[in-house]
């Protein structure tokens, strides 16, 4: 007897069965979709538990000393969940999590993950990690207020808010967090790697999914790091440790602790920091450039280009990290390599910009919701990044740091931009789903609001930087440099904040009425290209295709082919079958008239 | 040698053997299907020992930071673990009994892969018990290890009369994280012998053999880097 045959996973025979129950079908699913869904609404859950802390810190920066259940301490709380919970258990979950199990075998033309029961596992040790996390609000002290960063040595000592039990709480969901999206992670990229179906070669696949893959590498290579700092800080502070912790004089008193190094953690936290940028960006790239492309009815511009640009942001977010840390002090030639290296990042990403413009030049361009939020995007993410390449300047950046400058460039460059993603892909995903389309005109309400409404907040927010406003100050008091007319700035943020809050509630309703009542959407009703679309059953069910796997036979984006009948040829359909023009002089192709 | 049949047998498998290498990497990663001809688990062990790697790369980096900006002197690591048998004082013995007990059971792991891939389930399934008692055995040595660190010298992780407090946090906490892995990797070489035994991989094939050998020699690949970095250091 010899080695047995490897066989594609495209070229196995179907042996999956079908659950029956409600139990299996819908709460211990090992469905790619479910999981899915189930991921998607415990992440935006959590968000609208974000999303209400916001509303709290703006309120007191609106109005300092009007409401009296914001003290100093649960100010800090607010701001240090609120970030903490929007970049990893909202956007990282729901991106990834959410979107990555929904599209992946699907657009792979895949019937699951490779590994479907990790993939359970995934789910229930995320909720696991979420429910650690919210317990922390209940706990006697609350939960952590040492901002999302959680620098040691304050993270950790009594004096911070939540130096008892709320940062031990915040350390192990985040442990359990990276063993969820391990689990994860190792479904994702293996199934992109060895379950394509026949025909589908990478370069054929659509951005969505380099997006979702790229960001899943660097998801399993930055969480490592995030994970052994966690576990020293655990160390440190239940068993005495002093890893992170120097000789340090607390309250009139001498600590046990001497001799470790809070830089370190900087180090650490920002290695795994940065790539979580990206980490939420990548994938939202990939999805606007599909949704832009498709709503545009043009192929994608550059498609080779925006591949080796996902993939070179990929590789270079790895080598920036200490551009967070040049106030920390650090030798000159490491802030000359950092800024570099930070500043070469801005040229594939220039270079994904101009293309998705250059994909709506001359395309016919459909404003559906969509499209809005992917605009929306182009502006909100070509902003941060602007002044992201301010703060990648040492120079630049000593003065600015700390201040709302800083507050605003983050949350316009890696906050609004992802969600306008996500909103676009909620609104062109959503038939998918449930076969209905979101309510247009709740949508271009909801659009409108969030777009111009983020813009309210954080544009004022720019110039409160540089006047100097630092960040994360419970009220500024009196601060002879901060003119009185930053507080109307301020009060006027807080007011928009609360708007945009409101608006979001609209999309929530829009979201269940549409469920059951929506407008049919019926099949394809975006007429895209890519093989989610192109089921046999619509929505899809379970093993997605029915008998037998879908052939590919071109790449995603053959949108407005000259001289063919429709204005898209799906990724499955044969060269001999697609339908052409009778008369060649009837071509409707704008570049020959 | 019958390792041989078997890397024969992979390249007449190999639909691109005539190709360059270089050109054979090309065709792997534009082929439509698969990346890599290998089945999916085997590729899913790959990234997850990648990803471990960074795990295991960025403590012994911290560990190294540690060390550099300790403010108290390091202890000799030679007479840290030196052990007095029959009068005589003998730096670094334990851990050399150790470290070719771990090599050795990477030898059984290969063998036990080889005779998987041939369809030898006997042996195969003893070979996988013999790697999991050496495993087995070099945890119990490492518990031995610790208990006279903490007991005969009195180094904890919090303190260390020795010298720098983050010896003790640093090494107690890397080899148990590592120590985690063996013993994880017992269980699972456990498991999967008796999975074989049963019967279970007869249709499927014994991949599962190679990729718990995967496992295994990581585990013991990184023992190499913790051994030089806290022993030889």
């Amino acid at each position: 007897m010899t080695k047995m045959e490897n066989v594609a996973i495209a070229d196995q025979v179907d042996h999956s069965s079908h659950p029956s129950t409600f139990m299996g079908k819908y709460i211990w699913s090992q469905d790619h979709k479910v999981i899915a869904i189930q991921y998607s609404i415990t992440a935006i859950a959590v968000g609208l538990v974000a999303l209400v802390l916001s509303g709290m810190m703006r309120l007191q920066l609106g109005f300092p000393n009007e409401f009296s259940f914001i003290d100093p301490s649960s100010y800090l709380q607010f701001v240090t969940m609120h970030g903490m919970i929007m970049v990893i258990y909202l956007l990282t979950a729901l991106l990834l999590g959410g979107f990555g199990n929904y599209l992946i075998p699907l657009m792979i033309g895949a019937r699951d993950m490779v590994f479907p029961y990790l993939n359970m596992l995934s789910y229930w040790t995320y909720l696991l990690s979420v429910t650690v996390l919210i317990s922390s609000f209940l706990v006697s002290g609350g939960p952590t207020g040492a901002g999302w960063t959680l620098y040691p040595p304050q993270a950790i000592l009594s004096g911070t808010p939540g130096a008892d039990a709320g940062i031990l709480l915040m350390l192990l969901s985040l442990a359990i967090f990276i063993v969820a999206f391990t689990m994860g992670g190792l479904n994702y990229v293996t199934t992109i790697l060895q379950a394509r179906t026949n025909g589908m070669t990478l370069m054929r696949m659509p951005l969505t999914l380099w997006g979702i893959f790229v960001a899943t590498i660097l998801g399993l290579l930055a969480f490592p790091a995030l994970l052994v700092s966690a576990i020293m800080m655990i160390f440190d502070k239940v068993i005495g440790t002093s890893f992170f912790m120097p000789a340090i004089l607390s309250l009139g008193e001498t600590l046990d602790h001497s001799g470790g190094s809070p830089i370190l953690f900087q180090h650490l936290f920002w290695f795994f920091g940065h790539p979580e940028v990206y980490i939420v960006a990548l994938p939202a790239f990939g999805m606007v450039s599909d949704v832009i492309s498709i709503h545009a009815r043009k192929n994608i511009f550059g498609y080779r280009m925006m591949v080796w640009a996902i993939i070179a942001i990929g590789g270079l977010s790895f080598v920036v990290w200490a551009h967070h840390m040049y106030v920390s002090g650090m030798n000159p030639y490491f802030g000359f390599f950092f800024a570099t290296t930070t500043l070469i990042i801005a040229i594939p990403t220039a270079l994904k910009v101009y293309n998705w413009l250059l994909t709506l030049w001359r395309g016919n361009i459909h404003l559906t919701v969509p499209m809005l939020f992917a605009i929306g995007f182009i502006f909100t993410f070509t902003h941060g990044g602007l002044t992201g390449l301010m703060l990648g300047n040492v120079v630049i950046d000593l003065p600015l740091s700390d201040t709302f400058f800083v507050v605003a460039h983050f949350h316009m460059v890696m906050g609004v931009s992802p969600i306008m993603v996500l909103f676009a892909a909620i609104y062109h995903w959503f038939p998918l789903l449930t076969g209905r389309f979101l309510n247009n005109k709740l949508g271009k309400f909801h659009f409108w609001g969030t777009f111009l409404g983020t813009y309210a907040i954080y544009l004022p927010m720019h110039y409160l930087g540089f006047l100097g406003v630092p960040r994360r100050y419970y009220a500024m008091g009196d601060t002879d440099f901060i003119p009185e007319s930053a507080q109307s700035l301020n009060a006027g943020i807080t007011v928009s904040a609360i708007i945009v809050g409101l608006v979001q509630v609209v999309f929530i309703i829009n979201v269940i009425w549409s469920t059951f009542k929506g407008k049919k959407s019926g099949r394809n009703p975006w007429q895209a290209t890519s093989l989610e679309w192109q089921t046999a059953q619509f929505p899809p069910g379970h093993g997605n295709w029915g008998k037998k796997i879908p052939q590919v036979h071109r790449w995603a984006y053959d949108y407005s082919v000259p001289n063919v009948k429709d204005d898209f040829i799906p990724q499955n359909v044969a060269p001999k079958d697609v339908e052409y023009l009778a008369d060649e002089k009837n071509n409707n192709n704008p570049r020959e008239k | 040698m019958p390792n041989d049949d078997h890397q024969e047998d992979h390249k007449t498998n190999n639909k691109v053997s005539s190709a360059s290498s270089w050109q054979s990497v090309v065709n792997d990663w534009s082929a439509d299907k698969q990346s890599f001809d290998m089945p999916w688990g085997k590729l899913m062990m790959w990234i997850f020992l990648l990803s471990d790697t960074f795990i295991f790369s960025i403590f012994l980096t911290s560990y190294m930071n540690v060390r550099m900006s300790a403010t108290v002197a390091w202890p000799n690591p030679s007479e840290v673990f030196a052990l007095t048998i029959a009068g005589h004082h003998i730096p670094l013995v334990l851990i050399a009994i150790m470290t070719f007990i771990l090599i050795t059971s990477s030898g059984t792991m290969a063998m036990a892969v080889n005779y998987a891939y041939q369809g030898n389930k006997k042996k195969t399934v003893y070979l996988m018990l013999a790697t999991a008692l050496l495993g087995a055995s070099f945890i119990g040595m490492q518990a031995f290890e610790w208990t006279k660190l903490i007991v005969e010298e009195g180094i904890r992780p919090w303190g260390n009369p020795m010298g720098a407090n983050q010896f003790g946090a640093a090494f107690f906490m890397i080899t148990g994280f590592h120590g985690l892995h063996v013993s994880a990797g017992v269980i699972y070489l456990t498991v999967i012998a008796r999975r074989i035994n049963q019967g279970k991989y007869d249709e499927k094939g014994y991949h599962i053999v190679e990729i718990t050998g995967l496992y295994w020699h990581f585990v013991d690949l990184v023992w190499v880097f913790i051994f030089a970095f806290f022993y030889l250091w």
